[in-house]
């Protein structure tokens, strides 16, 4: 809990829900006839609603990107290295906007929340969504918030592809986009990783085919192994060399099976933590969203080609040693864009954190990022 | 030609002319993007910068120039046949590990390229080899043999020769001196008297 509010930051903020009654058709074929969603927003929209960022989430994040809730918070929102006065999205100029997608467990519509239907919670019954399904219903979220074009559409790793799709599926109501630590499609082995997460779910005896919740359990150790495998791929080899080592937490071996690596505790930790804060049901629909994405394939599997009618000016970031979302996959983005002589421009950071690194403060990646945000501060200030 | 384009380093300012107006270009080695700012204004260029320093990729960014993060070394194995019309090595070519090898990449990428590098054959570098009995330290290359990017100093006529082996033909070339000027001498004695050279190639089909 802070003490006192950073300055720098947008401090005490308030999530709002924004109810929709058009019904909503998914890709799997299914319709949501009405659905809520819950955002924040940092800053203050300009009159000719010409400063506005929306900001796209990851897998296991959600709306609440800056600031605190609550002075009892423990932590700021997700991207306080990022958003806030003075800060590479500056709210001082932006009116910055960030939701909790579909199918998520943090306020939006999702399989926590009651289906109107059958006045029955959703549990596994919620449909499967896509990102081309979440960006549609963003689109109907600036239409409600009458910003007919986003200034920037930003996002990192799963948000990287919601960025993709804002291009795609409304080009013309992006005018700068920046992609990061993202990939234009899952590897065989990245889907792997997700597979091997979700059988960890549905596998604890507590899953209960989704159920979970109707028998007021959860599935603890299930959703406990997939952050924890989670975890491992987030972060580098490096990282994990350099942050735990083989570093014991005891001095000694204690030839058990006990935690006795730091890693091991460390793991144990998130695994535990993630339980208290996310819905295994979600989890599973993230994952899903996350192996589908796949924009190239509408267009003869060409992602030139799909992303030859964008015409925002883009930004496209990796990091060195993020071997979830490598930096080839983003080279990709690049040449697609180069393809079409869209604008473009693209650094690979050197960092030693791994996919995580898009959340941290690293010195270049803030220098790139802020280089590019500039000149939208200046379209703004014009 | 505008007040900004005359202030360009001597063989920045032969390329904008050599440029035809809203053409496609990638530049090697793009550096802050001075070539690619000015192209972008003086004849309305497409381009993109390849750039391996993340901080020369920022100044680009600030210019309005598109920068890719890219090592030269590696090649350009990341771009199709023909992509661009030209695509432009500034004073790189001496720095990479294989020149002959980027040379041909060049021009599969681009339908002509255009190289300038620093004349190893000029007096100044003759003399200091020849009386000095040392490797040469110029105004043009101004580091010591062991802290020099430069690992692959050559002269125009070796160029020349590269570009033959290559079946590399030479559409364009001009020598300057370090204030971009060229003179009589120097169009009679290029590989003497010239510190830059420019080149605009193009691969023989």
């Amino acid at each position: 809990m802070p003490d006192t509010i950073p300055e720098n930051s947008v401090g005490l903020v308030t999530p709002q829900t924004m109810h929709f009654d058009a019904p909503l058709a998914l890709a799997c074929g299914r319709t949501l006839d009405s659905y809520d969603l819950i955002y924040e927003t940092y800053g203050e929209l300009n009159a000719d609603k010409s400063n506005a960022i929306l900001i796209c989430h990851a897998l296991s994040s959600d709306h609440h990107a800056a600031g605190y809730n609550s002075m009892d918070d423990r932590k700021p929102g997700w991207w306080e290295t990022c958003i806030g006065p003075g800060k590479v999205i500056d709210t001082n100029h932006f009116f910055v906007v960030c939701l909790n997608n579909l199918g998520g467990c943090k306020g939006s519509t999702g399989p926590t929340s009651i289906n109107p239907d059958n006045g029955k919670r959703y549990g596994p019954d919620f449909p499967i969504v896509t990102v081309k399904d979440w960006v549609e219903s963003q689109a109907r979220f600036a239409d409600k918030l009458n910003i007919d074009t986003w200034l920037a559409v930003i996002g990192g790793s799963l948000g990287g592809m919601q960025v993709l799709q804002w291009n795609i599926d409304f080009p013309n109501r992006v005018k700068h986009a920046a992609v990061i630590a993202a990939a234009p499609k899952l590897t065989a082995q990245n889907i792997g990783f997700n597979e091997v997460a979700r059988q960890a779910i549905m596998h604890d005896p507590d899953f209960h085919k989704g159920r979970y919740q109707d028998k007021n359990t959860l599935p603890r150790r299930g959703l406990m192994l997939a952050r924890m495998l989670g975890h491992i791929t987030y972060l580098s080899d490096d990282a994990m060399r350099e942050k735990f080592g083989r570093e014991l937490r005891q001095g000694k071996i204690s030839y058990g099976f006990d935690v006795e690596f730091q890693v091991e505790s460390y793991l144990r930790y998130q695994g535990e933590s993630f339980v208290d804060r996310f819905d295994a049901n979600t989890y599973l629909l993230m994952t899903k969203a996350l192996d589908y994405f796949d924009p190239a394939s509408d267009f003869n599997d060409n992602l030139s080609t799909a992303m030859s009618r964008a015409s925002a000016n883009f930004l496209v970031i990796s990091f060195s040693t993020d071997w979830r979302f490598a930096p080839e996959r983003s080279r990709e983005i690049v040449k697609a864009l180069q393809d079409n002589d869209h604008d473009v421009s693209y650094a690979e950071i050197d960092a030693a954190h791994g996919h995580d690194a898009f959340l941290i403060p690293i010195k270049e990646y803030l220098d790139v990022f802020g280089a590019w945000m500039g000149h939208l501060v200046k379209e703004v200030s014009v | 030609m505008s007040a900004n384009s005359r202030q360009l380093r001597p063989d920045l300012q032969t390329i904008c002319e050599w440029i035809q107006p809203k053409t496609r270009i990638l530049d090697l080695g793009c550096g802050d993007g001075t070539l690619l700012a000015m192209l972008k204004t003086e004849r309305d260029v497409n381009g993109y910068g390849l750039e391996i320093e993340v901080g020369k990729i920022v100044k680009c960014i600030q210019s309005g120039v598109n920068a890719i993060h890219a090592d030269l070394n590696a090649g350009l194995s990341g771009f199709d046949d023909k992509a661009f019309d030209y695509v432009v090595m500034t004073q790189a070519l001496q720095a990479v590990e294989r020149p002959d090898r980027l040379l041909n990449d060049m021009l599969r990428v681009g339908r002509e390229g255009i190289v300038t590098f620093p004349n190893f054959g000029h007096w100044r570098s003759r003399l200091q080899l020849f009386f000095g009995g040392h490797m040469p330290v110029t105004p043009s290359l101004p580091s010591k043999w062991f802290n020099t990017q430069n690992i692959h100093l050559c002269t125009l006529q070796d160029f020349e020769q590269l570009c033959v082996d290559n079946k590399i033909s030479i559409l364009q070339r001009t020598v300057v001196d370090r204030d971009h000027k060229s003179s009589l001498g120097m169009k009679l004695f290029p590989n003497l008297l010239g510190e830059v050279a420019i080149y605009r190639i193009q691969k023989q089909t």
